[in-house]
């Protein structure tokens, strides 16, 4: 029973597929996944847009929506509906083509992440067996689509938007990846599937998710903070800035195509909180051996929901970074870190399992971060700003 | 240690959220259309005109003197005089105004129209969500609709009202008292040329030319 209903999905889509010619049926098959994935991860952005919404409002003793529906509920509903009904407009100096196609091309980008995402036990679209790379190789594609809008937009707002976006995404990109490289090299394969697989056995009621190694803790920490400026979102929202450059590249914007940038950004946020799961978290794997009658791909949306009222949590408490800080955590932090990281995990790989090399690993990780996190401090000296022109 | 500022902050922002589940006062929201806070005494929105009686039309306390006119700092006050006089709120008859218009969408509320009305006819309202679907003619208000009784007044601004109403009503009773001597006055100098016709007859009826005044 519980097989079933873990498997209900994967089921019904064989049950479809029986009616259909063989000769199609592997191309309907994917169809089938896809239509599922864009209507799954669809809703749940709009879910998330009304829960960041009461998140933000109750942080700030506010109610948040309240008046559509009941709770608010069809807050999202309604905001679709405006930004349809609103009029599309295109300055008259942008390049038209670049302009419709940019947002297009962020959310088509943010999308095809989810090709290689478990989101259950049997259900990912493709098991390639490079899959982490593929999913890094796509997400950057986002980068491209944000450059498009900002460049095409004409505007210096959307440009230094978009320059802002370009120079932190691809700082970012590199303790992302050199942050989940930790994983790679434990579990040797770059495929999804195995990687999750490998996290789905238990030690008594205990699994082995990753997070729960020293390396795999101190990887998914700096995992998270790269992917929340990968993302774009705050305490990172140096690109949209609305209070120093309005809206960033997507200025230009309005209607239809500005909530396609939304979904692009919430959507992508999802795909690099999934793989953060897939990586760290143990996909769809239950907490607990004797939770594993729960359906998986339920463990695995319970996840992401807890990591989205993560990043809400976070949007709500922090406020933006300046842009030299920005860079100065991404390459005097964050890859530091991220390297002593690979070389704890290293570590971890070549000493004999036990109980040795746990102190070890954490000394590894621990010494580093507290060393430099006090040369970080310390480094920062106040003096008195001089101005060369404006006294 | 690195990051114990976010954490710190992380703890603020979840005190809050899970506090506004369990404390109503913490959350300060109004419901506006539905809740709305209790204002101050001292509020204060646009002009409307302030009318005794039932009648507005009859009970207009504005002699159309077009003080307010002038003064008015953005000219968004217009009165067109009445060519005939009615008595006003003492008694005495005066002008009125045939037209008085306020454009409430250039007014500023700086009350100065308030400040140098002679005759406490002009006072500032306290409706503030008055917005319209039509720009130019909704915010014009015209006589009728600037016209609020006087009970009005004395619900918005209790105290100032009060002593507005205590000055008329000394005012009215000083004209009354003034009248009431002049009529006996009057009677006195009616009776005694009476007697004085009696006494030795003449003529011409002045008595009657000076019952008339």
């Amino acid at each position: 029973m519980t097989q079933t209903l873990d498997q209900i999905f994967v089921l019904a889509k064989h049950w479809l597929l029986g009616f259909l010619p063989a000769a199609i049926q592997p191309f309907c098959s994917a169809l089938l996944s896809v239509v599922a994935i864009i209507l799954v991860f669809a809703t749940l952005f709009a879910i998330t847009t009304w829960l960041e919404r009461k998140g933000l409002g109750r942080m700030q003793n506010r109610l948040g929506p309240n008046r559509v529906g009941p709770c608010g509920l069809l807050q999202p509903l309604a905001d679709g509906i405006k930004s349809l009904t609103k009029e599309d407009i295109v300055p008259a100096a942008a390049d038209h083509a670049v302009h419709f196609m940019a947002p297009v091309l962020l959310v088509a980008a943010s999308f095809l992440g989810y090709a290689v995402l478990p989101i259950g036990r049997n259900m990912v679209l493709t098991n390639l067996n490079a899959g982490v790379l593929y999913f890094f190789a796509v997400g950057s594609l986002m980068e491209l689509a944000v450059f498009m809008a900002g460049w095409s937009s004409r505007s210096k707002y959307s440009l230094l938007g978009a320059m802002r976006a370009i120079a932190q995404m691809i700082s970012y990109e590199v303790p992302l990846v050199l942050a989940s490289i930790v994983v790679i090299l434990h579990t040797g394969s770059l495929s999804t599937v195995a990687i999750v697989d490998r996290q789905a056995v238990y030690t008594g009621i205990w699994p082995h998710w990753f997070v729960f190694t020293p390396w795999g803790l101190a990887g998914f920490v700096l995992f998270m903070v790269a992917a929340t400026a990968e993302s774009n979102r705050s305490p990172f929202d140096l690109p949209e800035g609305e209070s120093e450059i309005i809206a960033g590249y997507y200025i230009e914007y309005s209607g239809f195509k500005f909530a396609l940038f939304f979904l692009g950004e919430y959507i992508g946020m999802f795909a690099t909180s999934a793989m953060a799961i897939t990586l760290f978290l143990g996909g769809w794997a239950a907490p607990f051996s004797f939770l594993t009658w729960v359906p998986s791909y339920l463990w695995f949306f319970a996840k992401l929901l807890a990591i989205i009222s993560a990043f809400i949590w976070v949007r709500g408490t922090l406020p933006r970074l300046r842009m030299d800080q920005l860079m100065n955590l991404a390459w005097q932090f964050m890859l530091p870190m991220t390297l002593i990281n690979l070389l704890a995990a290293g570590v971890w790989q070549f000493m004999p399992a036990g109980v040795a090399r746990w102190p070890v690993c954490a000394a590894i990780v621990a010494v580093p971060f507290l060393l430099l996190a006090r040369g970080l401090k310390q480094k920062r000296k106040f003096q008195l700003r001089t101005y060369r022109f404006s006294q | 240690m690195l990051g114990d500022g976010i954490l710190k902050g992380l703890a603020e922002t979840a005190r809050n959220f899970f506090g506004s589940y369990v404390s109503r006062d913490r959350l300060t929201t109004i419901q506006y259309p539905e809740q709305r806070d209790p204002q101050i005494e001292a509020a204060r929105s646009f002009p409307f005109l302030v009318f005794d009686g039932a009648d507005w039309q009859q009970g207009l306390r504005c002699v159309s003197c077009q003080i307010c006119e002038k003064e008015c700092p953005p000219k968004c006050i217009f009165i067109e005089k009445s060519k005939d006089k009615k008595p006003d709120a003492v008694g005495k008859p005066q002008f009125y105004p045939v037209r008085f218009d306020i454009d409430i969408s250039v007014c500023m509320s700086c009350q100065i129209c308030v400040e140098v009305c002679p005759f406490d006819a002009i006072k500032m309202d306290v409706d503030y969500d008055l917005s319209t679907d039509d720009r130019f003619g909704g915010l014009l208000l015209d006589r009728q609709r600037l016209a609020k009784s006087n009970e009005h007044y004395n619900k918005i601004h209790p105290t100032e009202a009060a002593a507005v109403d205590a000055a008329l009503a000394e005012e009215r009773a000083k004209a009354k008292a003034a009248a009431e001597a002049k009529a006996s006055a009057a009677a006195k100098a009616a009776t005694e040329a009476k007697a004085a016709a009696v006494a030795n007859p003449a003529p011409a009826p002045q008595p009657a030319a000076g019952e008339s005044q």
